[in-house]
């Protein structure tokens, strides 16, 4: 059943006009059921069907890198919420820097996961208007970041796995947050990922832009849904610094290698999360199960390691990339 | 290029090359509009009289840094060439060719030890003339091996950061920089040897969301531009104007995220004394001041 509020793509036209026919012929078989030629419009909203789904297919089977920069972006695509909601049980959000405030674009708190208790953050960006500037679209401050350190803090404490979702475009780049040492959170962040004495496992759920997503995803283990994109800058930042045009955006995509396929080929992700047909918006109960379950087994493969081993492995993890590459 | 390049091996260049240091007699201060003679403002360290602190590559840096401007340049390790195959409006193979030939150097950093007030130490410096100083996987690898080199010697390590920030030829490679370079920190943390920043205008970007903010003591020269996000890039987020010395060393210092701001003629003396008291060897000696600057005529 085609939802009328779906968001579509530029690139997915075809399919939208082919599911706006399927319902068009659905309602009117609807209001007039009876009649000989019921039968006929059943066929074609069969053949329809099938000419949609085989459209949808290909064209997600070869997805460019700036389509799949739209489809990480997707504003259906499941957010942390969604992953948080029906992954986490016996959550308990955790809230503040404690130094000077609270940012609710990188969320976090304690719960359950399959029988493992861990702790779990993640950037949000929001799902409406209201909710998008509560979350400032997912771009965090300082404060993000510094509670972010704090989480980890609490996760080694306890002894508890940390399980972190990346979906930013980036760091925000506001006055305020510079004054109050944007470049030190994110470093601070990102060292406290790598001295983890507990297992981490990040995965990357729609953008992972720069520095902003790198703080969060300095992990043992990090994984990337297939259609989610991680890059050294968003492809409208790197189109406007090297070709001076933003409507270069498309060939900074291809050019940077931001796929989840080339950064697996490139080892700087460890596995991809296949996506549903027609990208995770379209099923996401579907991708969220297959997320869990992605996770619970990275969790599980690094389980009874000693805090050292842990270290090591996510320092020899990283160190190693780029220099098997020739 | 001319057949002298084409002929020479790199190494060999650096040694014909004044890159360095001015190619004009006259340089103009940005900040005053006065010129200045070139020899004085080598004998300045390259602060002009209005205190101006220009640029300054690796091999003027490490000069003034150890004592005599004694010092000796560790190689680089060598990386892999452009694996995404780069290309913008130029290849980034041309830009990293045309980046050595206008540098002599390798990529946009340099390493080198030597002794700070009698102190054996290893000083890393980035070189915003090379590709805006930025941070690739030769940055990345070098300041590694700088950590290791600390190490190995049981000698602190000097960062004198300056960069654009990542560099983006090297995509997701270039990202990664920032946790491997956090971990080489890491490596002189377990030593406990100290890491010294200096931050020298500009650093921004992704070199000051990692290494270049993670220092036991960080100094920053007067008036250098520090920040994550640019200038321009906030500007257009925010649709406002940004307050006069905004991101300017002096700025980060008010903000508590410099220790000091130092004059780049009295930073060796500074570095020899607090790094005297962080490796707890015994106070140094003076060395002998380098000449102040004569004045010059106007």
């Amino acid at each position: 059943m085609s939802d009328p509020t779906r968001t579509y793509l530029d690139f997915e036209r075809p399919i939208a006009e082919l599911e706006a026919k399927i319902e068009e012929l659905e309602s009117a078989a609807g209001s007039n059921g009876d009649g000989d030629d019921g039968v006929d419009v059943a066929d074609e909203i069969k053949r329809l069907r099938e000419k949609a789904a085989d459209q949808l297919r290909k064209t997600y089977a070869n997805l460019t890198p700036w389509q799949k920069t739209q489809v990480a972006r997707h504003p259906d695509r499941p957010h942390f919420h969604d992953f948080r909601s029906n992954l986490i049980e016996a959550f308990t959000e955790l809230s503040g820097d404690r130094s000077f405030g609270e940012d609710p674009a990188i969320l976090g708190g304690t719960g359950w996961m399959t029988k493992r208790p861990v702790l779990v953050i993640g950037h949000e960006k929001g799902r409406d208007t209201q909710t998008r500037l509560h979350h400032n679209f997912g771009m965090a401050r300082p404060e993000g970041y510094r509670k972010a350190v704090r989480l980890m803090d609490l996760a080694e404490k306890f002894q508890i796995p940390v399980v972190s979702f990346v979906d930013t475009a980036g760091a925000y780049p506001g006055l305020g947050a510079e004054e109050r040492g944007q470049a030190e959170a994110i470093a601070r962040s990102t060292e406290r990922c790598l001295t983890l004495g507990v297992p981490m496992v990040t995965v990357i759920t729609g953008e992972g832009g720069s520095g902003g997503a790198i703080a969060l995803a300095a992990a043992n283990t990090v994984l990337m849904m297939e259609h989610s994109i991680y890059s050294v800058i968003s492809p409208e930042g790197c189109a406007s610094i090297l070709w001076r045009d933003q409507a270069k955006a498309k060939d900074a995509a291809e050019a940077m290698k931001i796929t989840a396929n080339d950064l697996q080929d490139l080892h700087v992700i460890d596995d991809i999360i296949q996506e549903p047909m027609g990208g995770a918006h379209r099923a996401p109960s579907e991708i969220i199960q297959s997320v869990g379950k992605a996770i619970d087994r990275a969790l599980a493969s690094l389980e009874n390691r000693s805090a050292d081993e842990l270290r090591e492995q996510r320092r020899e993890r990283f160190l190693r990339i780029g220099r098997e590459l020739s | 290029m001319n057949w002298l390049d084409k002929l020479t091996p790199p190494g060999v260049k650096k040694i014909f090359s004044k890159r360095d240091t001015p190619e004009n007699l006259w340089v103009k201060d940005p900040k005053s509009g006065e010129m200045v003679f070139h020899k004085d403002l080598e004998n300045s360290l390259h602060v002009t009289p209005s205190g101006h602190h220009m640029r300054i590559g690796p091999v003027s840096r490490f000069a003034y840094t150890f004592d005599h401007g004694r010092f000796e340049e560790i190689e680089i390790p060598a990386v892999p060439k452009d694996p995404l195959r780069f290309r913008d409006d130029k290849k980034y193979t041309d830009r990293i060719k045309d980046a050595r030939n206008k540098t002599g150097r390798e990529d946009a950093i340099g390493i080198a030890v030597g002794k700070i007030g009698g102190i054996k130490s290893v000083a890393v410096v980035q070189d915003f003339s090379f590709m805006g100083g930025s941070m690739g996987m030769a940055v990345g690898e070098a300041f590694i091996k700088a950590a290791e080199e600390a190490v190995e010697r049981e000698a602190p390590l000097i960062c004198f950061a300056a960069a654009g920030g990542a560099r983006m030829q090297e995509g997701a490679l270039s990202l990664m920089q920032m946790p491997r370079t956090t971990l080489a920190i890491q490596m002189l943390k377990e030593a406990g040897l100290p890491y010294v920043v200096v931050l020298t205008d500009p650093t921004t970007g992704g070199v000051t969301a990692s290494y270049a903010m993670l220092g036991d003591v960080h100094f920053a020269e007067p008036g250098a531009l520090i920040g994550f996000a640019g200038p321009r890039v906030i500007e257009q987020t925010i649709r406002e104007k940004l307050p006069e010395g905004f991101q300017r060393a002096e700025y980060l210092h008010e903000k508590g995220m410099v220790d000091a701001v130092v004059d780049r003629r009295e930073l060796a003396e500074k570095l020899a004394d607090v790094l005297s008291v962080l490796m707890k060897t015994k106070p140094p000696s003076r060395r002998k001041r380098l000449p102040a600057p004569e004045p010059v005529n106007s």
